[in-house]
């Protein structure tokens, strides 16, 4: 069996070398080549503004929100990526569910439509840049009502943002609430 | 359910099919060294492979001294990602100056990798250097597949030949399975991934300033936000094709860096079990009858797709606590580019196979959609299940039913032209006995000690749920987890670690022990008291073995867990 022992470290040394830095090098030099927007992070403008993938928190009745983060210790902490992990049976999220409704209903008033769930439900990765294209209209009237905008306006903008699924039926419909709030903050009132 | 929720699943199974099948063969022709144009490109390097570490290429072992190659190589590669995150503080590649990292933890984490479980005691971005993830983890990635497909060929092997001692050569079978399988998929699949997002890169985190600051309980004003990043789609490729699971972030590929839109969500899934599903085909082909493959593959859709059903209806009722609330889905933990269907789909797949890699988190499942995850796990990951050590789990399923089928009508059993007696009966019992053993004892151990019950996330009946989990998960090589549980204590640390030892090697061992011991035997012509394997009759036989052997075993365990919980839920 001492035969074996060449073998054994020696392959395992130049598997190391083709699978841990050949390959992966390989791949970084294809994808800063070809897809380098892609390969750093998707960053936006001169990328000291935000990532288009990585929500950032919203808590300004201005701005459109997002889905509640569990990252900690702030909210969308995208150096510690992390899910509320509450069961489903945990008292602790069905406070954190009511104590949720009733944030977003104070601020909307008693709205005929029921309340999106992922405005009230924290994302996997606490992260999460989109809400649904029903979360986003939900708070239509409070921007309006805030930027002294007309309603149909920020309707439109909501709607030119919606994302449809991919080849029209991958994944959900969504609404990146960055780019929405971004292009929110371009838009002049009372044009 | 949904028309969408159908027709994604629907365009899922048809492009699984589509790729496995032809992947399938070409494997086959890979093990027969006569992969075309593959080995005229990569004969090169193959060879010198073998000449740099003096390996025969003709060699053929016995199992005993397959089995020895098989652990000695696993043991350096365990060393070897234990020793680089002990001195990661010393080493190149640590832009961001993390320190060592715990013994448990190295242990766990290095246990973890090389037995293709990939179960996460750290927490990617903040615990390990890009030179671990890249040398430590992403090797490891590669060789803990290869190891499993190198296994699966031998016990192939057994049934191809016959009166011989010989099953080959590991390190041919190693070394093949990487450069000619796995890391042309890996690069190609690494590209896809990093043109939709992926990150890809050597430099530090970015920082960017927040849209709205946002103001701390504390009445700190937050402006800044760190954006993690690193070679992430080089290791998701990986870690996908291999079924690995484990993820180069914390919260795996729900974040948004590492499974960014519905494409690369479809991309991943599909590697999950791109390769467990062909190798039904490579073992169809190399027996030289396709109709066996089929069987096989049959035999796992069969359990796999009502599962699927189950776990999307689940999640799409969501839980008496949210309807109460007017709420009717349950999103908690998943993410809205993905919804209920994606992070259904991808819990089941990723648990069918033991890749344990997730898109959402199974912790705030409701508690059959959570149920489902546990139990496919705890079948013994034979439903498509890890690369090669599935199908080969699979294998010792079929010698049982074979076995079962001979005790009813009195005759010999046989498989494949071989006979089945003691010998492989006994081994085939360990594999099956000892990863459920693992399971349930350990979570007995954790549920009475103080170390087990202290670091649960949730309170009650889920809480033994996070343990049951944790368990099935180790000690079947998954490696996702109900996350709310914290693992990396001494206690998890050290048990799951040894969980998944046992789940592993103990079946590694056994496995080929049977091959060592078909291929000596003769092979019998088919008469007309053969029990055909390619029949759906077979395939019957095959699922209810491994339903009647999974109930008997895990249904109390079930029952006081999920059952229970969602019972309780329901009559609140």
């Amino acid at each position: 069996m001492r035969t074996l022992i060449r073998p054994a470290l020696s392959l395992f040394v130049l598997l190391t070398v083709m699978t841990g830095f050949i390959y992966p090098l390989v791949v970084t030099g294809i994808a800063q080549a070809v897809f380098s927007h892609e390969a750093n992070g998707s960053l936006i403008g001169d990328g000291t503004v935000g990532s288009e993938l990585i929500g950032q928190p919203f808590d300004d009745p201005k701005y459109f929100w997002g889905r509640p983060s569990a990252t900690s210790p702030v909210p969308y902490n995208a150096g510690a990526s992390s899910g509320s992990n509450l069961g489903p049976s945990n008292p602790a999220l069905a406070e954190a569910l009511r104590a949720r409704v009733e944030a977003i209903r104070s601020v909307h008033g008693e709205s005929l439509h029921n309340i999106p769930v992922d405005l009230v439900t924290a994302s996997g990765s606490g992260l999460d840049p989109h809400v649904s294209p029903v979360g986003a209209l939900y708070q239509i009237d409070r921007i309006a009502n805030n930027r002294h905008l007309p309603r149909t306006r920020v309707r439109e903008l909501v709607e030119s943002h919606i994302e449809g699924r991919t080849f029209g039926f991958l994944g959900e419909p969504r609404v990146n609430i960055l780019r929405l709030n971004f292009a929110l903050d371009g838009l002049e009132p009372n044009e | 359910m949904t028309a969408n929720a159908l027709l994604q699943m629907v365009a899922y199974f048809v492009f699984l099919v589509a790729l496995a099948v032809p992947l399938g063969g070409y494997m086959a022709r890979v093990y027969t060294h006569e992969a075309g144009v593959a080995q005229r490109g990569l004969g090169a390097v193959e060879r010198c492979l073998y000449r740099l570490c003096g390996i025969r290429a003709d060699e053929e072992m016995t199992w005993k001294r397959y089995a020895f190659s098989v652990l000695l190589f696993n043991a350096v590669g365990i060393l070897a990602v234990y020793g680089l995150q002990r001195l990661q503080h010393f080493l190149p590649l640590n832009p961001v100056g993390l320190g060592a990292v715990s013994p448990e933890v190295s242990f766990n984490t290095a246990v973890s990798f090389a037995s293709n479980t990939n179960w996460q005691a750290y927490a990617g971005e903040t615990t390990l250097s890009y030179l671990t993830q890249m040398i430590g983890l992403t090797v490891q990635n590669f060789v803990s597949a290869a190891t499993g497909m190198a296994v699966l060929v031998a016990l192939i092997r057994g049934w191809t030949r016959r009166t011989t001692e010989g099953l080959g050569s590991f390190w041919v079978d190693l070394t093949r399975s990487t450069l000619y399988i796995l890391l042309p998929l890996s690069l190609v699949l690494a590209i896809a991934l990093v043109s939709q997002g992926v990150v890809q890169t050597l430099d530090p985190q970015a920082t960017v300033s927040l849209l709205d600051p946002w103001a701390t309980d504390a009445g700190e004003i937050i402006t800044e936000q760190t954006i993690a990043r690193g070679p992430a789609a080089s290791q998701v490729a990986i870690k996908q094709l291999g079924t690995n699971g484990g993820g180069f972030y914390n919260v795996n590929s729900a974040h948004p860096l590492e499974n960014p839109t519905p494409l690369s969500n479809f991309l991943q899934l599909l590697s999950i079990l791109l390769i467990p599903a062909a190798l039904c085909f490579t073992f169809g082909t190399l027996v030289k009858d396709k109709r066996q493959g089929w069987a096989i593959f049959a035999a796992m859709m069969l359990i796999f797709v009502p599962m699927t059903v189950l776990t999307v209806v689940a999640e799409q009722s969501g839980t008496p606590l949210l309807s109460s609330l007017g709420l009717h889905e349950n999103m908690e933990g998943k993410e809205v580019r993905f919804g209920i269907v994606n992070s259904a789909l991808w819990a089941t797949a990723t648990t069918a196979a033991s890749n344990g890699s997730v898109n959402a988190m199974h912790d705030s499942f409701t508690p059959l959609g959570g149920m489902i995850p546990m139990v496919l796990m705890q079948l013994g990951e034979i439903v498509f299940g890890g690369v090669g050590s599935g199908l080969y789990g699979m294998l010792i399923y079929a010698i049982m039913a074979v076995f079962i089928a001979g005790l009813m009508v009195g005759r010999t059993p046989e498989y494949l032209g071989k006979k089945i007696e003691a010998f492989e009966m006994k081994m085939a019992s360990l594999v099956i006995l000892l990863p459920a053993s693992a399971v349930l004892l350990g979570t007995a151990i954790a549920c009475v000690l103080p170390a087990g019950t202290a670091p649960l996330g949730n309170p009650g009946i889920h809480g033994f749920s996070e343990i049951l989990y944790a368990f099935s998960s180790g000690a079947n090589n998954n490696g996702s987890a109900f996350g709310g549980l914290t693992v990396n204590g001494t206690f998890y640390s050290i048990g799951i670690g040894l969980c998944m030892l046992v789940g592993r090697y103990w079946v590694i061992i056994p496995v080929l022990a049977i091959a060592g011991s078909l291929a000596k035997k003769k092979t019998i012509p088919i008469s007309v008291g053969t029990l055909p394997t390619h029949t759906p009759l077979f395939v019957l036989l095959l699922v209810a073995t491994i339903i009647l052997v999974g109930a008997l075993t895990f249904i109390p365990a079930l029952a006081l867990g999920p059952v229970v919980e969602h019972l309780t839920l329901s009559n609140r």
